[in-house]
């Protein structure tokens, strides 16, 4: 195999610019695949960081997925009943007690129950629709990076006890409302308490910004006359990737809707599968062109060469001999240049990282390219280099084996 | 004694719109330690007879068998070991490999057969260069040796693998006289002083007389019987 290994060098040796063309073709389109998937996979793995920061890894609301059966249902065993009159339960999940000590014992992570409603905030009698959340301040600053977000007062201000609320600021600017200012809150049973305003966030999505009170989980159960009740129960797991898993188990257990991070964004998930397979199909199309030049090379080679094919067939070497030789040639090219792609792939990822950029948007902020520095997209690119040579070497490899030693000898004499 | 390479019934007929029939039903054996010429006018056949022989080329019809054994049902990998073990070949032109020395180029069908390690190898291509007389041309590449010596470097790397048969296609017909009298004499030497058997294409018929055996070719047909 040395000796086949050897006397394909000498071919690509003799053609010098030519195989060096080849190998640069095949080096940049390595050298790029590598730094397109660093790049989008960088990307994509800071959105999901992001979505894993800041959303809760599974979140379990009063809600059902199917339509409740009603105990006529269960009662008889019919096809189907029409004309009753679904029960009006309490909302809220049934018992959060029992619930919540059930999570804790199993759950890796935190989490936080909340009350969430609807209501109204009203100052200088001007109104505002208002999600009224009720959280536990302690639990509820592990779970929610809204603590961070605060422009003025604070966040643990709620912790205070008392009548204290927290609102977006857009809301404060929309009520005319200060820091300080006390405002009133009415809640869709139509009940009436005043609060203080001991803290504005601005979280940069206007519809929080705009539209979310945070008061204490005790006071929003007054306001809602729901004593005990909460209906939103966030977790943070140590490991998020195991919220698929942790949902299922909530949701079989409590009966309630429990999403988790990925299903809550599966459109984003699959749109990443789509970008993921366009960027390979433009790394194999790349590779692909990358391969007509290795296929031209050797091609070129064996016809060049048809003479010392004829020769080392009637030396003793086989059909299968000189399949691999030429193989081999093409082979040789492609992996050349995965390695010249190696290097460049590094460079140009490298020098992705490197760009920084100013943005304007909420304040001086100096942001770089996210960047993943991953082996397996070098490992890919090269594959697809190689499984290309193969394919470019073999095609004109089995035509030159093929070739009958006597056609040739009889044509130069 | 068997023959050291027997044809039955050789046919070889070119499968083209109007087929040509290259060579037509020759039967002939060939003795171990024999120094045979086949002759007769061009397209008579006599290349296509030696490379059927030689196992380049596959008949239409009729079967070699090599030291008795019918190379007829070989695969073509086991043929091409044949080749390597059993058979020499020297064509016409030299036919080296334009990128490897005399030394290399000797080297390759021991290479290939991977009996020998790398230094004995080597040992065996310059014993073999120096007695064909190219013991200052080792390392030369094919361009830059004369016709003579690349046919010689031809000569040593057909014995690379001490095959017992020898085939030359018109060894000498591209030399010049003092060439191929040394060429003709090296062949001649093979079969007296080394006991292999030398099959020569030659359309030289003083050449032919020198040498134990005659084979005729017209038409692709045996023609007349043999001295």
């Amino acid at each position: 195999m040395r000796l086949i290994l050897d006397i394909a060098l000498t071919h690509i040796a003799g053609r010098g610019r030519q195989t060096l063309v080849a190998i640069i073709g095949v080096a940049v389109g390595v050298g790029f695949s590598i730094a397109m998937a660093a790049l989008m996979q960088g990307g994509q793995d800071d959105f999901v960081k992001q979505l894993i920061d800041t959303m809760p890894h599974v979140q379990v609301t009063d809600e059902q997925r199917g339509a409740r059966r009603q105990p006529a249902e269960e009662a008889f065993d019919a096809a189907e009943i029409s004309g009753l009159r679904p029960p009006d339960d309490r909302r809220g999940i049934i018992n959060p007690t029992a619930a919540t000590a059930w999570l804790d014992a199993w759950v890796t992570g935190r989490f936080s129950q909340s009350l969430k409603s609807q209501g109204v905030v009203r100052y200088q009698g001007r109104e505002a629709g208002a999600s009224i959340i009720g959280i536990e301040p302690e639990t509820e600053r592990a779970i929610s990076p809204i603590v961070e977000d605060f422009t003025q007062g604070s966040f643990s201000t709620l912790s205070e006890g008392g009548n204290n609320v927290v609102v977006g600021d857009r809301m404060a600017e929309k009520l005319g409302a200060r820091l300080g200012d006390t405002v009133t809150t009415i809640s869709s049973s139509g009940l009436t308490r005043n609060f203080r305003i001991t803290g504005l966030f601005h979280t940069g999505t206007t519809a929080r910004d705009e539209g979310e009170a945070y008061m204490l989980l005790k006071n929003a159960q007054i306001l809602s006359e729901r004593p005990n009740a909460i209906n939103d129960i966030r977790i943070k797991l140590d490991n998020p990737y195991a919220a698929r898993d942790a949902a299922r188990r909530i949701e079989t257990q409590l009966g309630y809707k429990a999403v988790s991070w990925q299903e809550a964004n599966e459109a984003i998930m699959q749109a990443f599968v789509v970008r993921n397979v366009i960027m390979y199909a433009v790394v194999a199309a790349i590779l692909l062109v990358a391969g007509f030049g290795i296929f031209n090379i050797v091609s070129t080679i064996t016809h060049e060469k048809a003479r010392d094919i004829a020769i080392m067939k009637s030396l003793g070497f086989s059909r299968g001999d000189m399949q691999s030789m030429f193989v081999i040639e093409g082979m040789a090219i492609g992996a050349a240049g995965s390695l010249a792609g190696w290097a460049l792939g590094f460079v140009l990822t490298y020098g992705l990282a490197s760009i920084k950029f100013e943005l304007d948007a909420g304040g001086q902020e100096i942001t770089e390219l996210p960047i993943a520095w991953s082996a397996a997209h070098y490992a890919i690119a090269s594959l697809f280099a190689l499984g290309s040579a193969a394919v470019a070497g073999y095609l004109p490899a089995r035509k030159a084996a093929r070739l009958n030693p006597v056609d040739i000898i009889r044509g130069a004499t | 004694m068997t023959a050291l390479i027997a044809a039955r019934g050789l046919t070889r007929v070119l499968p083209e719109t109007v087929p040509v029939t290259l060579v037509k039903d020759i039967s002939l054996e060939i003795d171990p330690n024999s120094f045979v010429a086949i002759t007769g006018p061009s397209g008579s056949g006599k290349s296509s007879l030696l490379y059927l022989l030689g196992l380049l080329d596959r008949p239409t019809n009729g079967t070699i068998l090599v030291e008795g054994r019918d190379t007829g049902p070989m695969s073509e990998a086991e043929r091409a070991r044949t080749r390597l073990s059993m058979i020499g070949f020297v064509f016409q032109f030299h036919f080296l490999l334009p990128e490897f020395s005399a030394r290399q180029n000797v080297e390759i069908p021991m290479r290939k057969m991977g009996r020998l390690a790398p230094r004995e190898m080597r040992g065996r291509a310059e014993e073999l260069l120096d007695a064909l007389g190219l013991a200052d041309h080792r390392n030369k590449r094919p361009d830059q040796l004369s016709g003579g010596q690349r046919q010689r470097v031809a000569v040593a790397r057909a014995l690379a693998n001490d095959p017992p048969l020898v085939l030359a296609d018109e060894p000498t017909g591209s030399l010049d006289s003092q060439s191929s009298e040394q060429v003709f004499e090296i062949l001649r030497s093979l079969v007296r002083e080394r006991g292999k058997t030398v099959v020569a294409v030659t359309h030289d018929l003083d050449m032919a007389a020198r040498m134990d055996r005659r084979v005729h070719l017209v038409d692709g047909m045996l023609a007349e019987a043999e001295d």
